[in-house]
């Protein structure tokens, strides 16, 4: 179905560093003459989990004249916000920063690019809303900058990648989600891999479009070890948005999740309720790309699996490609899910919206 | 409803269990420190011999990572799939309001009163100086 | 979730009486020297000292320990002389084969491992072993038992070997390959092998195991078998997209997979992601001619265990409407903790005709049984 929804909340949408050049106003002095000395403003470190001109990556009428989609504010306003009567966008950036082995260049770079973010984005448009980028191998240098950016209220979430070193239910994450459970931020976690390890346990995949897929097993794996680990139960105000991988494989997720618990919750005593329950509760996706079956009274069926109306978020991706024209919904969504899909649980999600 | 005796009460020593056959049915009879409980010898999941499964304490945590054992001795841990059940209750750990295990009323009754009766002890000889572990159904 | 209370005698059920096909058993040695007698005399001595090598942390126990003895057994199939689950064929019987009335049994033996031994000669050696002692042990003594072809994965001559061998002995239905081997299973160094299972007639059977050495998640090891456990479906889905979308199908249209041990719920969703997301990548897999899931309807069949189980019952026969109820086959998993009752696995009712399909003539197909 075709949106604009005027007043939506667009969760993900992704502006995109034009390249490394571009962050070294924002970096301090000592990175700036490390990184030139190095010459990699000259390289563009960009994600290998986002090839930036694959079809799905860039849709064909988002893309600018000049350079990769996404890197113009002028043709996102037009398109993203204006397109779609936005209120609010999140923006998500999906750089390689996160990703560079060394905490501390990850840290400085992660830095910059949040800097550059409030400069060139949200100071230009008041719709634009951001995600703090942190170097999530370094949970103590990512608490810090996390720190560091809440003080701007414009950031409204910390933006992490669903697979990296380590599960992200870890004990070793967790001055992270104390840090942000404190300042009303949630955990953002996008689709993608700093690549540590293959996408799928079966090891490396031949093609992008496998990688693609991936995604959401990765996010079922994601949500084993956050609630496993018993992060909602350590942080019971903490939220976490999954992004950019779907909402159909949720119930069997679900079905099997709880199966195991029955059984096995003794090797995890302080989970007190089932893993779908922890789910409904604390666990927030975005829609795009939406994974919709053929038929609209399967799809009926599936958010009647879901179980919940709240866990459900407006997205369009932009500028990836998952959906053409203005139809950024699909049909057969009920009347009463579409109002909070698209406004009322981003609010809830995102304190900071609503100052 | 009938009560049926199923052993001498001192057979089952706490934190032993007896699984007899009453009426047809099978079910285990547990010694909980000193207090006799009986449930039926089927899981209500998929039907396994829920009596033989391990008799364990309530394994719990205040916080992840902060591990606590109580209620020794009052939890049956199915055989095949692993749910948790209270054995005073029945009640399963995961989901107490919707799972149970049915339960029977259990009670120690001295050999003298038993003579009198009425009870039905087919397989379990009786004497007036013992106590004798009775399950109604 | 709501659960009615069993309190009674189970009825011997239309399933039962049918003759049911039971898609996973696990047949286990009284002891490992068992194999011995199928072993040279180098490979005899490199079992009882080096012993075998996979790639996990411990010699002799999964990475994940389970929540019962004997890494994971039901607790009443422990046989009386103090040997391991599933050693025992009167047991089998009685517990399994004899109780439900079972047609035929396939056996997926998770020992030997000579799949993803490391020093792929052992592997191999170890791998025709436990198909000797699969055929000899338990099918010459039950017939309704039927056998898989263990296969050294990393070494393709020894496994076409192996499985050229083993066409044409009735005892031996399928091609056991776990999924975890050291590449996704559908790249093309594993094509020969697959090759080879579909020109000498052969089915595979991919039931979950194997030790890639990869983590269980693309974010690293997990730290609890609660999380493990769970984690077998999305390997599932990562085979299905690799033999998909790596082009297998196209280039093996007869080559017919069985999915055991991952239950099934996750199939549609997956299904509907691959076609969206092909249908905005194919330039970079010309090599497909059709959807993914067409694919995935013509080649690939799930086993029920261990089951889903939805808050609502009746959603799972939807799931199974969407996979398509032929393409679905039921399975015990006997004797694991995590096994399926044939009498109580489904939690909502089915027809009688899917009963038929889903208990028996599914697999009597996919086999090439009768």
């Amino acid at each position: 179905m075709s949106v604009p929804a005027p007043g939506a909340i667009d969760c993900d949408i992704h502006p995109a560093l034009p390249g490394m050049q571009a962050l070294v106003p924002y970096l301090d002095e000592y990175w700036r003459a490390h990184i030139l000395m190095r010459g990699l403003e000259r390289d563009n470190y960009t994600a290998s989990a986002f090839p930036p001109n694959a079809p799905i990556n860039c849709r064909p009428d988002w893309k600018p004249a000049k350079g990769s989609a996404g890197t113009d504010l002028e043709l996102l306003r037009a398109q993203a916000l204006d397109g779609f009567g936005t209120r609010y966008a999140i923006c998500n950036v999906l750089h390689g920063a996160p990703a560079v082995f060394s905490e501390d260049l990850s840290a400085a770079m992660c830095r910059a690019i949040n800097d550059w973010l409030a400069a060139e984005w949200l100071s230009k448009d008041d719709r634009l809303r951001a995600s703090i980028v942190v170097p999530m191998h370094s949970p103590e240098l990512a608490a810090k900058e996390i720190e560091r950016m809440a003080a701007d209220p414009r950031f409204v979430q910390v933006l992490v990648w669903e697979m990296g070193e380590l599960p992200l239910g870890r004990r070793i994450h967790w001055p992270i989600y104390r840090a942000a459970e404190r300042l009303d931020l949630p955990i953002g976690i996008h689709a993608g891999s700093s690549y540590r390890h293959p996408p799928t346990n079966l090891g490396w995949p031949s093609y992008y479009l496998e990688d693609y897929v991936s995604w959401s097993t990765g996010f079922a794996g994601v949500l084993n070890s956050l609630i496993t680990e018993g992060v909602f139960v350590e942080f019971p105000r903490l939220k976490v948005v999954l992004m950019e991988s779907g909402v159909t494989w949720l119930p069997g997720w679900m079905w099997r999740a709880d199966k195991t618990w029955r059984g096995v919750r003794a090797e995890v005593p302080w989970l007190e309720k089932s893993p779908a329950a922890y789910a409904r509760e604390h666990v927030r996706l975005t829609v795009q790309p939406f994974d919709a079956p053929p038929r609209a009274d399967q799809l009926q069926r599936i958010i009647e699996e879901i179980g919940s109306d709240e866990m459900l978020l407006f997205s369009t991706d932009y500028p990836h490609w998952h959906f053409d024209d203005k139809d950024a919904l699909p049909d057969g969504l009920p009347e009463h899910l579409l109002r909070k899909l698209l406004v009322d649980n981003a609010l809830k999600t995102f304190p900071r919206l609503s100052p | 409803m009938a009560r049926h005796v199923v052993a001498p009460a001192s057979e089952i020593a706490p934190g032993k269990s007896k699984i007899v056959d009453v009426a047809g049915r099978s079910i285990g009879v547990f010694n909980v420190n000193g207090e006799f409980f009986a449930l039926i010898n089927r899981c209500p999941h998929e039907g396994a011999p829920l009596c033989i499964g391990f008799v364990l304490g309530r394994f719990t945590a205040d916080r992840p990572g902060e591990y606590r054992l109580e209620r020794h001795g009052e939890m049956l841990r199915c055989p095949w799939h692993g749910w948790e059940f209270d054995i005073k209750t029945g009640q399963s750990w995961c989901h107490p309001e919707s799972v149970k295990a049915r339960t029977y009323q259990v009670e120690v009754v001295p050999g003298e009163a038993l003579a009198k009766g009425p009870f039905v002890a087919e397989t379990v000889p009786v004497s007036v100086e013992q106590n004798y572990v009775v399950v109604e159904l | 979730m709501n659960v009615a209370v069993i309190d009674r005698q189970p009825d011997i059920s239309s399933q039962t009486k049918l003759g049911i096909v039971d898609c996973d058993i696990h047949p286990y040695t009284k002891s490992p020297a068992d194999l011995d007698q199928f072993l040279s005399e180098r490979w005899r001595k490199m079992r009882a000292s080096i012993g075998g090598r996979s790639r996990s942390p411990f010699a002799n126990a999964p990475n994940y320990p389970r929540m019962s003895p004997f890494t994971g057994m039901r607790m009443d199939s422990y046989p009386k002389d103090g040997t391991h689950p599933g050693s025992d064929l009167g047991m089998m019987q009685e517990q399994l084969l004899d109780l439900f009335n079972v047609s035929y049994g396939l056996m997926m033996p998770l020992l030997g491992r000579g799949a993803d031994e490391r020093n792929v000669e052992f592997g191999a050696a170890m791998a025709t072993a436990a198909n000797e002692w699969e055929a000899q042990v338990w099918c010459d003594r039950e017939p309704r038992l039927k056998a898989g072809v263990q296969i050294p994965l990393e070494y393709t001559e020894a496994a076409i070997k192996e499985i050229e061998k083993r066409a044409g002995d009735r005892r031996f239905t399928h091609v056991m390959i776990p999924p975890r081997g050291l590449e996704p299973l559908g790249r093309r160094r594993y094509w020969p092998i697959l090759e080879a299972c579909a020109a000498n007639g052969f089915s595979i059977a991919l039931h979950l195991g194997g030790t890639s050495g990869h983590p269980s998640t693309g974010g690293g090891w997990p730290s609890f078998y609660h999380e493990e456990h769970p984690s077998y479906p999305q390997s599932k889905e990562a085979l299905v997209t690799s033999l998909v979308i790596e082009g297998v199908f196209e280039h093996i249209p007869n080559l017919r997979v069985a999915l055991v041990e991952g239950g099934f719920a996750w199939l549609p969703s997956l299904t509907w992601r691959l076609d969206k997301h092909y249908k905005r990548l194919r330039e970079e897999v010309p090599h497909l001619k059709r959807l993914p899931s067409e694919y995935i309807r013509s080649n690939i069949w799930v086993t029920t265990q261990p089951i889903e189980e939805p808050e609502r019952p009746e959603d799972l026969l939807a799931t199974c409407e969407w996979i398509g109820w032929d393409r679905i086959m039921f399975s015990t998993d006997y004797p694991h903790w995590d096994q399926d009752d044939p009498r109580y696995a489904f939690k909502a009712p089915l027809t009688e005709q899917q009963k038929r399909m889903v208990f028996r003539e599914n697999a009597l197909a996919f086999y090439g049984l009768e």
